[in-house]
């Protein structure tokens, strides 16, 4: 599974970092970091931190396999 | 809705953010024909704002900003494959691989690619890059691995800014040339770009504002090391990046008898293209950095974007109105939202900061590196920049929508009194003078496009 952050809405309130600390990192005050790639044991807490984000920033989801139909 | 606008085929060219969330609204919305997208990097669709921070920082690979999806948008993926031209009459597009697709309507959301280094011997030494494709920055990002001992990056826009952040907190030395005033300055005026000078300067960045780069020098083995610059003094360094904006990939449309050129592919604001004549088509649809749209809080200027949030909500509303008949077709009307993380800050805009004639602090200061500045023009607010302090974006995104009268009421946000007692100058500066390419561009009310038609006398 794949995480993308949309950055225009992130307002750094920082749930996410608290519920998947291997995941998201704020860099500074408010500079949202993730990574993209989901490994498997973590994707119970990425889903808590997207059902947390006050402003519904986070997305998961399978990602994009070329040739798929 | 008639049944017809359901069916196909839509064809998509471009297989990034755009063309992704377009494929995704189509199918959310009821499409159910066929759909193809086309890509020219072999790279199913991904995320480009990680590249050049948490890749090069080496917190994750290149490989891994593949987008998620919403949902399976069903579209058969012709990916590494480039669209070479569009016969609209015929309604194909054309293949690099020799094939024609035949479609009913047709999205545009080509993107931009780097702006090459002219010289092409020089761009082509061994330690020259650029920084826009997922390969791009996975070679960067194992060159900086590598520890080189200087990198100069040429343009000190959002991109060349972000990548030398990524250099210092590696520990890696690196000079900046620009040949604008500071950093920034096209995106956010003179006042702001003393702030990011101050940044830059402050994390140890070796910072040339002022000077071009003449020339690139390599060693007989073809690898670089060092530049010339227009100042007479010459760069000793191990790995050059090329940060000098984008350029819109029209070429393909050439021929085709649409508004393309430099500025992107001009639409309206239901995303339907306009050809040479000005006149709206009904069948193709831009949307995406590479267009170009009129908006009326600026004056119904064309701008041009390459902000992520754009390319979501205009590939959105493109979708929306290529399978809707007339009345339920809803225009574009995002006010546009950009930001960056440089030098351990996060700046966002609202709003078109380079619309805009005047400048205030109205809250945080410059020296605390922590404000808010609010942008107005001709006596209304236009746009507003936060430096760590985002939170207040919202706030000042409905002054912008309400055209509030510039400069903001003291206290309108906190209670507390204007910081600055007086409006600056914005100080935007021609873009032309710059390095790098602003990433909001105006671009007036033409299309860029006339025709002459010449009689011979006699």
């Amino acid at each position: 599974m794949r995480l993308v952050v949309d950055l225009t809405r992130c307002q750094a309130y920082a749930q996410c970092v608290f519920l998947a600390p291997e995941m998201f990192e704020l860099h500074g005050e408010e500079a949202l970091l993730y990574r993209q790639e989901v490994p498997d044991e973590q994707l119970g807490r990425v889903r808590q931190a997207a059902a947390a984000c006050p402003v519904q920033a986070i997305l998961v989801g399978e990602a994009v396999i070329a040739g798929a139909r | 809705m008639p049944g017809d606008l359901r069916e196909g085929p839509i064809v998509i060219v471009g297989a990034s953010l755009a063309g992704l969330r377009a494929a995704e609204k189509l199918r959310e919305e009821g499409f159910t024909g066929s759909l193809t997208v086309v890509g020219d990097e072999p790279h199913p669709p991904y995320d480009r704002p990680p590249l050049s921070k948490q890749v090069l920082l080496g917190m994750s690979a290149a490989d891994t900003t593949g987008l998620p999806m919403r949902r399976d948008p069903d579209a058969d993926w012709r990916l590494g494959v480039r669209a070479t031209g569009l016969d609209p009459v015929g309604r194909q597009v054309l293949l690099g691989d020799g094939e024609s697709l035949p479609y009913d309507r047709l999205l545009i959301a080509t993107g931009t690619r780097a702006r090459p280094w002219p010289q092409r011997e020089q761009a082509a030494l061994d330690g020259v890059f650029s920084l826009r494709t997922r390969d791009d920055a996975g070679h960067l990002a194992e060159r900086l691995a590598a520890g080189p001992r200087r990198v100069l990056v040429i343009g000190a826009g959002f991109t060349g800014s972000e990548i030398a952040s990524a250099c210092r907190e590696r520990g890696i030395a690196v000079t900046v040339a620009e040949r604008g005033t500071a950093p920034l300055v096209g995106a956010l005026g003179g006042t702001l770009a003393k702030l990011a000078a101050g940044l830059q300067r402050a994390h140890g960045v070796d910072l040339r504002c002022g000077v071009t780069v003449t020339a690139l020098r390599g060693n007989d083995g073809g690898r670089f090391t060092g530049a010339d610059l227009s100042d007479g003094s010459h760069i000793d360094a191990d790995v050059c990046v090329i940060a000098m904006g984008a350029v819109r990939n029209v070429e393909w449309l050439a021929d085709s008898g649409l508004a393309a050129g430099p500025h992107g592919v001009a639409c309206d604001a239901g995303c339907r293209a306009f050809d040479m004549y000005g006149i709206v088509t009904d069948d193709v649809f831009v949307a995406g950095d590479v267009s170009r749209f009129p908006h009326p809080l600026f004056d119904y200027q064309m701008l041009s974007l390459e902000h992520w949030g754009n390319a979501v909500a205009q590939a959105e509303v493109a979708a929306h109105n290529m399978i809707s008949p007339g009345p339920p077709r809803r225009p574009h009307l995002a006010v546009p939202v950009f930001w960056s993380s440089q030098f351990g800050v996060n700046i966002k805009s609202v709003g078109v900061p380079t619309y805009s004639d005047q400048v205030v602090i109205a809250q945080g200061s410059l020296s605390e590196r922590r404000l808010v500045a609010v942008y107005g023009y001709r006596g209304r607010i236009t746009a507003a920049v936060t430096v760590d302090m985002a939170k207040w974006l919202e706030y000042y995104q409905g002054l912008i929508e309400t055209a509030a009268p510039f400069p903001p009421a003291p206290g309108a946000a906190d209670g507390h009194p204007l910081v600055t007692e007086f409006a600056l100058p914005s100080d935007v500066p021609d873009s032309k003078g710059l390095s790098h390419g602003p990433t909001v561009a105006l671009t007036g009310h033409l299309p860029d496009r006339r025709l002459t038609v010449v009689r011979p006398a006699g």
